[in-house]
């Protein structure tokens, strides 16, 4: 999923102090698992404000909000005329969300209420961590499971740099090595072998390279169309 | 000959190469590199000139080289991945060669973290880069020099004549890939090897039987790291936090007790440390040229190049050989 992270109360405070309403608009999928922007965590901000409003003698009207998911139209277009009633929405949605709302608001903006961190897992209660970049090509077959894009410092993908030091990476001994998971649970699955093969410079053109990468999957937009020219021919509104 | 250095030139006539060390400076001071180019010249077979080490910005490697060349040293450009994608790298490449150099190292690359861990603010909030790693830059190298041709896949015309190095640390975890982390640099092309520095003899003369099992002594020049020690400080320092760099605690005694033999006397204490440091240093130059398979050394005198004359004449290393 992805992990967010909330932003400082100070900069949020930067963000809003000129707006008289403003809406906190939580997602309920990733960033609230990770505690970072759900209903309740929207909530929490909102109160956050309209403190700090009073505090300033700002006359403000702070509001919260919370849908299911904020990458998909179906879950906020219900309250989307309920959200323009704002002059700011803060989504603490991840990046998407902010992204995807704000090319539906017309003149009210979408500000961020939360950092997108990253793609990572739940690895103990309050910890979360990093373990896919999404390069757009998985190579975790060739690596034990264990991705050197994400856990790599360096991205290295031919074999650990001269840095690993007790297992741990060079740049700090609270990091795991990649390479040595990777070595050690190769062995473990008795593939180590495949590990001497030299891999070749990656094709990065399918990871963050420098624009943005869509996925389209061919057979749905195909059976879309086809629903949709089939309302209309039978007179219907879709 | 694949590219007719001078360092090429000596591994190739069998006689034990020297290559040494040239930090450039944190400023535009040009002079300094010619300075310490002139206290190595003739000294070694070839000097590295590093590429901002501990991600610390310098006079860039291949400007420095170029100086060092005006000096007559012969230089080892040395080529980060950190700091460059391919383009840039090729580019570089391909300016180093029109530029008269003959020798790469290509090298991972500190963290830009490190860039801060001493006194200096450093860049540590730069964006890395590693486009490729050192395996895939080696082969990059090894493409345009043999095959005449870019990573992508177009020709040179003028393809650019390096001899091909890297490094590799014996010792770092996980020790037993070690060796086949050497196997896939030498697959890759990899000419010459530069070591991490090695203090542990029995350590590394052990990874180097593997290596010899492997023959791979026979496919790439090794050159034995040695890093000279100044101080006993030094040396811990390196033991307990350097990776793959273990020192056997007699080797600390005895810089101890060249320091203890000054008593209050700091200067004192340098200087019979500096001593005590020069002497390991030989021992650790002849005992790593004895290990079978070893084809030289790479000796660092960190900020301390007016070491390298009196170490490299005490080992019996000098003169150095002379080719037409």
């Amino acid at each position: 999923m992805i992990i967010g992270s909330q932003k400082p109360i100070e900069e949020i405070w930067e963000m809003v102090r000129d707006f008289r309403k403003v809406l906190v608009f939580g997602c309920n999928t990733c960033v609230a698992i990770c505690h970072a922007g759900g209903e309740k965590e929207a909530e929490t901000i909102a109160s956050l404000i309209r403190m700090r409003a009073q505090q300033e003698g700002k006359e403000m009207e702070v509001n919260h909000l919370g849908v299911m998911r904020h990458c998909e139209p179906e879950y906020f277009d219900p309250v989307m005329d309920e959200v323009k009633k704002y002059d700011l929405i803060l989504s603490t949605a991840c990046g998407v969300g902010v992204n995807f709302l704000s090319d539906r608001t017309g003149n009210i903006p979408v500000y961020p209420g939360i950092n997108t961190s990253f793609y990572g897992a739940v690895e103990a209660p309050g910890n979360f961590v990093e373990l896919c970049s999404g390069c757009g090509n998985c190579i975790l077959h060739m690596t034990g499971g264990i991705c050197p894009i994400a856990r790599c410092s360096k991205t290295l993908m031919n074999g650990p740099c001269g840095g690993t030091n007790n297992g741990k990476c060079e740049v700090s001994k609270d990091v795991d090595c990649a390479w040595f998971l990777i070595v050690e649970r190769m062995k473990q699955l008795g593939t180590l072998e495949k590990l001497s093969e030299v891999l070749p410079p990656r094709n990065w053109s399918t990871s963050r390279d420098g624009g943005p990468r869509r996925v389209s999957l061919e057979h749905i937009r195909a059976y879309e169309e086809q629903e949709s020219q089939k309302a209309a021919t039978a007179g219907g509104k879709k | 000959m694949k590219s007719g250095s001078n360092l090429e030139k000596v591994l190739a006539s069998g006689k034990p190469a020297v290559t040494a060390e040239l930090g450039p400076p944190m400023s535009a001071d040009g002079h300094e590199v010619r300075k310490k180019a002139q206290l190595l010249k003739g000294f070694c077979d070839a000097a590295n000139i590093t590429d901002c080490q501990t991600a610390v910005v310098r006079i860039s490697s291949i400007a420095a080289a170029v100086i060092a060349l005006q000096e007559g040293l012969e230089p080892v450009m040395q080529m980060t991945c950190r700091d460059r994608n391919r383009i840039a790298m090729q580019a570089d490449l391909l300016g180093g060669a029109a530029l008269g150099l003959r020798n790469c190292l290509c090298i991972a690359g500190d963290h830009q973290s490190f860039s801060a861990a001493g006194r200096l603010k450093g860049h540590p909030g730069a964006k890395n880069v590693y486009d490729v790693d050192t395996c895939q830059l080696v082969g990059i190298l090894k493409k345009m020099r043999d095959k005449g041709k870019q990573e992508g896949g177009d020709p040179l015309e003028v393809a650019p004549q390096f001899f091909i190095g890297a490094s590799w640390t014996p010792m770092a975890d996980p020790v037993d890939f070690r060796p086949v982390n050497l196997m896939k640099k030498v697959n890759a092309g990899t000419d010459f090897i530069q070591t991490q520095g090695i203090y542990d003899i029995e350590g590394f003369r052990s990874q180097m039987e593997k290596i010899r099992k492997m023959g791979l002594h026979e496919r790439t020049a090794i050159l034995g790291g040695i890093i000279v020690p100044k101080s006993a400080m030094m040396l811990k320092y390196m033991d307990s936090s350097v990776a793959g760099v273990s020192v056997p605690k007699s080797l600390i005694d005895r810089m101890n007790r060249a320091k203890a033999e000054a008593g209050e006397d700091k200067k004192k204490a340098r200087e019979l440390q500096e001593q005590e440091g020069i002497k390991i240093t030989i021992e650790l130059i002849h005992q790593v040229l004895e290990t079978p398979g070893v084809k030289g050394v790479h000796i660092q005198a960190i900020e301390w190049e007016s070491a390298i004359e009196g170490i490299v004449k005490a080992a019996g290393l000098y003169p150095r050989p002379a080719f037409d």
